[in-house]
């Protein structure tokens, strides 16, 4: 293992996030706070409460969600793409280094990132709403796959895009109205029947749900099912990896 | 040890490399840099130069063949391999905010060196950057970054080094400094393997020179014996009257009639005691011929090349 050279990267994305410190957690305590200000006190304050949950209260994870999905996957994806772009990426491919250390320095500092934005924006809602977590430690585990898991994705993204667009058009097309469309704002349960069941084919609702019980116990699917399907995005996020790993897909031909 | 028992820096045998275009960019390639040698590999643009230096690098795929470094196979040993390379690549790819210090103790550590400031500082001294140390790369200008990009190959102490058409962009001024620290890492026993289509650089400087066109190698040779075998001097006759042929008078000589019928072309080695131009006019007087001009020339390292890519064309 060349465990100095994920630390030199790992160091080096860490770098580049402190240079933009301002943006990196500026925007997304930003959004959250006129979130909070349109969805939970002006629309909030004329909205029942779900599953016996104050709505300012119940948008919290998945603001959260919201918030660490978008963040892992553009840190990740601009991580890897930008030395692709600019051809500094000679460097780290000439160097002693496996792909899945390369993979676990970048993926690593993209999701170290993400994590840390997600519990600011987890402060920040306290100061709004009251905050209870339930299940701590649980809370954790969801917020920590995700953002790995998603920051493999963006990672993929990363090797896949070939232009400035491409970086732009998965998150931008795919991520947000998943994330919008999978519980983010409202309970699965106050769907048509129809649009539940489309509901469940979105892999998001999956994660807000079981992110959503860890704070106040209540949840759209069951959470065993939320955790199995947890692994199984990991999984696949892997499986890429390694095939793009083993063929050197855009990175090495 | 001598030279004989340590394993080639560089082995590269039956190298084939085709892009997915179909462009096949290398074709069996079989190559052997010595230990310690300046090494220059020469050929036109797009003649699979840099193809083959990403590949010894790990950078790109191979399609078949086999590369070794030091003894060991550049895939299955890759970090023994690419921890003994340093690479300085054609284009100046650096980041753009990024302090020189910064950037060159990222190198180190990439390549899971341990840290040694001194070792890096006086680096950065040889090569005239200490004093920039602080700047951000993109402040700097090409041949600033040129050395950064060097002291970033060389970062992490490797044994042997690449460099991909260095003199690209760079001033004489630079270039020479640059071949005098090419010339003191050769003497603490780096190998440098260099690209170039500059042929004065690769006379100037290499040890050997292999020339590749079109993916393949045409020779691989001694520079001295490169120049002695292909670098003979010559002497055009511009002849008065058409020859329709060579006379058998002449033919102990090395000499070429030129497709207008009244230029010879006498290849001769004035080092050696080959038949010379003195011998040659003597027997063309004897003969009656009547010689209206005479060139002399030698050839220079760049019409070998020329000679040698034309030939196989």
């Amino acid at each position: 293992m060349n465990f100095r050279g994920i630390t030199a990267i790992y160091q080096f994305e860490m770098a580049r996030a402190f240079r933009t410190l301002g943006q990196s957690i500026a925007s997304p305590v930003l959004s959250t706070i006129l979130y909070f200000i349109v969805f939970g006190s002006a629309i909030g304050s004329k909205i029942a409460d779900i599953d016996g949950v104050e709505y300012g209260a119940f948008i919290v994870p998945g603001l959260i969600m919201l918030t660490i999905l978008s963040q892992s996957i553009s840190n990740a994806s601009f991580g890897i793409y930008f030395p692709r772009f600019s051809g500094t990426i000679y460097e780290i491919l000439s160097a002693p280094l496996s792909f899945t250390e390369v993979c676990c320095g970048y993926v690593g500092a993209a999701a170290t990132k993400s994590l840390v934005i997600g519990l600011i924006v987890l402060a920040t809602s306290s100061f709004f709403v009251p905050l209870e977590i339930a299940h701590p430690v649980w809370m954790l585990f969801f917020l920590f796959m995700t953002c790995i898991t998603f920051s493999l994705l963006g990672f993929i993204i990363g090797v896949w895009a070939d232009g400035f667009e491409k970086l732009q058009i998965i998150p931008l097309l795919v991520i947000t109205p998943l994330t919008f469309l999978g519980g983010s704002f409202y309970s699965i349960h106050m769907l048509p029947e129809f649009w539940q069941k489309v509901s469940f084919l979105n892999p998001v609702v999956y994660l807000i749900s079981g992110f959503r019980w860890s704070f106040y116990e209540s949840a759209d699917v069951s959470v065993t099912t939320s955790i199995a399907m947890i692994f199984v995005f990991l999984f696949i996020c892997v499986a890429i990896v390694a095939w793009i790993f083993k063929t050197g897909y855009r990175l090495k031909n | 040890m001598s030279n004989a028992l340590k394993p080639p820096a560089i082995h590269v045998q039956d190298l084939d490399k085709v892009y997915k275009s179909g462009h096949k960019a290398l074709d069996g390639i079989h190559l052997e840099v010595q230990q310690g040698e300046i090494f220059a590999l020469l050929g036109p643009n797009g003649a699979g130069k840099t193809t083959l230096i990403s590949i010894i690098c790990g950078i790109v795929n191979k399609s078949a063949g086999h590369v070794s470094v030091l003894g060991h196979d550049n895939i299955e040993d890759y970090r023994f391999a690419r921890q003994s390379i340093g690479l300085v690549p054609q284009e100046l790819t650096t980041d753009a905010f990024e302090t020189v210090w910064d950037t060159v103790r990222f190198s180190r550590k990439l390549f899971g060196k341990p840290k040694n400031d001194s070792y890096l500082e006086d680096l950065l001294n040889t090569l005239s950057l200490w004093d920039k140390k602080d700047t951000e790369l993109r402040a700097l200008s090409g041949g600033m970054k040129r050395r950064v990009m060097i002291a970033k190959a060389l970062s992490h102490e490797p044994t042997i080094l690449f460099l991909d058409e260095p003199s690209a962009g760079v001033d004489v001024e630079l270039r020479k400094s640059m071949w005098r620290q090419v010339r003191k890492l050769r003497d603490t026993g780096v190998t440098v393997i260099l690209t170039t289509h500059y042929i004065e650089e690769a006379e100037d400087m290499a040890d050997r020179i292999a020339v590749i066109r079109k993916g393949k190698l045409i020779v691989t040779e001694d520079k001295q014996t490169l120049m002695k075998t292909l670098g003979k001097k010559e002497c055009v006759l511009h002849l008065e009257d058409d020859m329709t042929s060579i006379p058998k008078s002449l033919s102990k000589f090395d000499v070429t009639l030129e497709p207008d019928k009244r230029t010879l072309v006498l290849l001769y080695d004035p080092s050696k005691d080959t038949l010379g131009v003195v011998q040659l006019l003597k027997a063309l007087q004897d003969a009656d011929i009547r010689v209206n001009d005479i060139d002399t020339q030698k050839s220079s390292l760049e019409d070998i090349f020329v000679k040698l890519v034309e030939e196989e064309t």
